[in-house]
């Protein structure tokens, strides 16, 4: 592996900052004259982002919002890990789970709004468990094969220096399935941003999808972009955080792979 | 020390493709002995390792040390396996490859540390601890392997073709460097290799297995002048003689194997 130079590295950087600019002015020029009702001027659009996210709306939509997507998602990816290292861990288990997994995970997850409206009311709750169930499966999945899949070298030689089953699953299991369950809960976290926006145009009273649907509704349409514009921002910031954190936690992977390669 | 007695290991025994690795072995290693297996490739060698490590049980026989039975990887016995890229944890610094297997036996960082210290020092790897395994060259990276059995301080260390995976120079520092440390450290090896010079150079004695269904086809005294010398020991006639006689043991063995049921 050749580490990239320096100059190399900031004309990439150049690039990856320069394309998003060239877009956003070429938008801004195309749009400047608009008076079109549906596509407003993009300058009309920044100011209402500003007026609207910086910061009298935060508080009331983006924090709710962000609450239930956390919530949610922490509370799938620790229940799928656990889960996933059981089930992996023996071949009885996961093949008696397998048609279940399979079952569930293949509900397409809007479809749940409807029966957990029922069940568990309009709630931040229901918010949450909806989110919960979409982002498990997929860490799920991965945690069982990744897990599965570690090498019979590391399990033997562990046993043979007398390593405790549970030291073995925390420091030789889990370690070695990390890469497939990133992998996993990268997956995962989109479809969180998904079904938070999702559920908060269903009976809701605030969060940034209940915004974006209430700005349609009354023919705030500066409004309803800033809100899609938002969300965009949200998924783009969530994703480099998730990829910073990987890096870290994973560097030896990398290192690893490209070192044997 | 250890004994081996009428050794039988049978894959998937009472299925259809059950198969009889192991047929049947007896062999004692004593105190401080350096003792090889050699066989022909596909001989079970490597199975009979792991049954004397306490990693794989036998169909029938016993693997007996110190008067104990080897149900379990015993507490005085350290394995150093062929593939050091899949033994040690990538995950790990050098260090704590080497440390992590002692957390369980015995308490006081302190004594830890140096001991660790010590033991990567043994082997020719100063300055290398906050290293990652893939860091390093692989002739270094077993003697990382090597160095973690040593500081679980065994009474006898087994081997499953250590050198395997490394060019002729480094596998020659590596054979003298397991005599210089058998000697040191006063410990019983025990070596499963397919290289018959290096079975002579290395041993006491070797252990010569017959093709699968495996017995012991003989077992021969080395008793060349210690310490061995790569080129010296080499230029010996009774070197050269030794060699012979168990390269034509293993090619044709004398004594024709036992039909397998």
């Amino acid at each position: 592996m050749t580490a990239p130079t320096r100059s190399a590295r900031a004309t990439g950087l150049g690039l990856e900052i320069t394309v998003p600019v060239a877009v956003l002015v070429l938008w801004g020029l195309a749009s400047a004259d608009s008076d079109s009702f549906y596509f407003p001027p993009l300058v009309d659009i920044v100011r209402a982002f500003g007026d609207i996210w910086l910061f009298d709306r935060v508080g009331s939509d983006v924090v709710p919002s962000l609450s239930r997507l956390f919530a949610g998602y922490s509370l799938a990816v620790v229940a799928a890990v656990v889960i996933g290292l059981a089930l992996g861990s023996s071949d009885t288990a996961r093949k008696m789970c397998d048609p279940v997994v399979q079952f569930l995970r293949a509900i397409p997850p809007p479809v749940l709004l409807p029966a957990g409206i029922l069940v568990l009311g309009v709630g931040s709750g229901m918010k949450v468990a909806l989110i919960a169930f979409v982002c498990f499966w997929p860490v799920l999945l991965n945690t069982i094969d990744g897990v599965a899949g570690v090498d019979p070298t590391l399990r033997e030689t562990a046993r043979s220096f007398r390593i405790p089953p549970g030291e073995r699953l925390r420091r030789i299991v889990l370690p070695s399935a990390a890469p497939q369950i990133f992998a996993g809960a990268r997956v995962s976290l989109s479809i969180a941003v998904i079904m938070m926006v999702v559920s908060e145009m269903v009976a809701s009273t605030d969060g940034i999808g209940y915004f974006v649907l209430q700005s349609q509704r009354t023919y705030a349409i500066t409004d309803m972009w800033s809100g899609i514009f938002l969300l965009a921002l949200l998924g783009y910031v969530l994703n480099a955080l998730f990829l910073l954190v990987e890096r870290r936690v994973l560097r030896w992977h990398r290192g690893a792979r490209a070192g044997s390669a | 020390m250890l004994y081996v007695e009428n050794l039988r290991k049978i894959y998937g025994e009472g299925t259809r493709t059950a198969f009889e690795a192991v047929g049947d072995v007896t062999f004692e290693v004593t105190e401080r002995e350096l003792v090889t297996i050699v066989g022909p490739s596909g001989a079970g060698k490597t199975t009979v390792l792991k049954c004397l490590a306490g990693l794989l049980p036998p169909t029938s026989g016993t693997v007996v040390l110190d008067g104990e039975p080897v149900e379990e990887p015993p507490e005085k016995m350290a394995l150093v396996f062929q593939d050091y890229s899949r033994s040690l944890y990538p995950w790990m610094t050098v260090e704590q490859n080497v440390e992590f297997p002692l957390r369980h036996r015995r308490p006081g960082t302190r004594e830890l540390a140096t001991l660790v210290d010590e033991t990567l020092t043994s082997v020719g790897l100063d300055g290398v601890g906050k290293k990652y395994p893939w860091q390093l060259s692989g002739g270094m990276q077993q003697r990382v392997a090597i160095a973690r059995a040593l500081a679980y301080q065994p009474e006898i260390l087994l081997m499953d073709e250590p050198f395997a995976s490394v060019d002729a120079q480094t596998r020659a520092d590596l054979e003298d460097l397991v005599l210089e440390l058998r000697t040191r450290y006063g410990i019983t090896v025990v070596l499963v290799t397919h290289d018959i010079d290096e079975a002579v150079y290395l041993s006491d004695r070797v252990v010569i297995l017959s093709p699968s269904p495996t017995t012991v086809a003989e077992i021969v005294d080395v008793g060349l002048p210690d310490p061995r010398d790569q080129v010296a020991t080499k230029e010996l006639p009774e070197f050269a003689h030794l060699r012979g006689y168990v390269w034509r043991s293993i090619k044709r063995p004398e004594a024709p194997s036992p039909t397998s049921p």
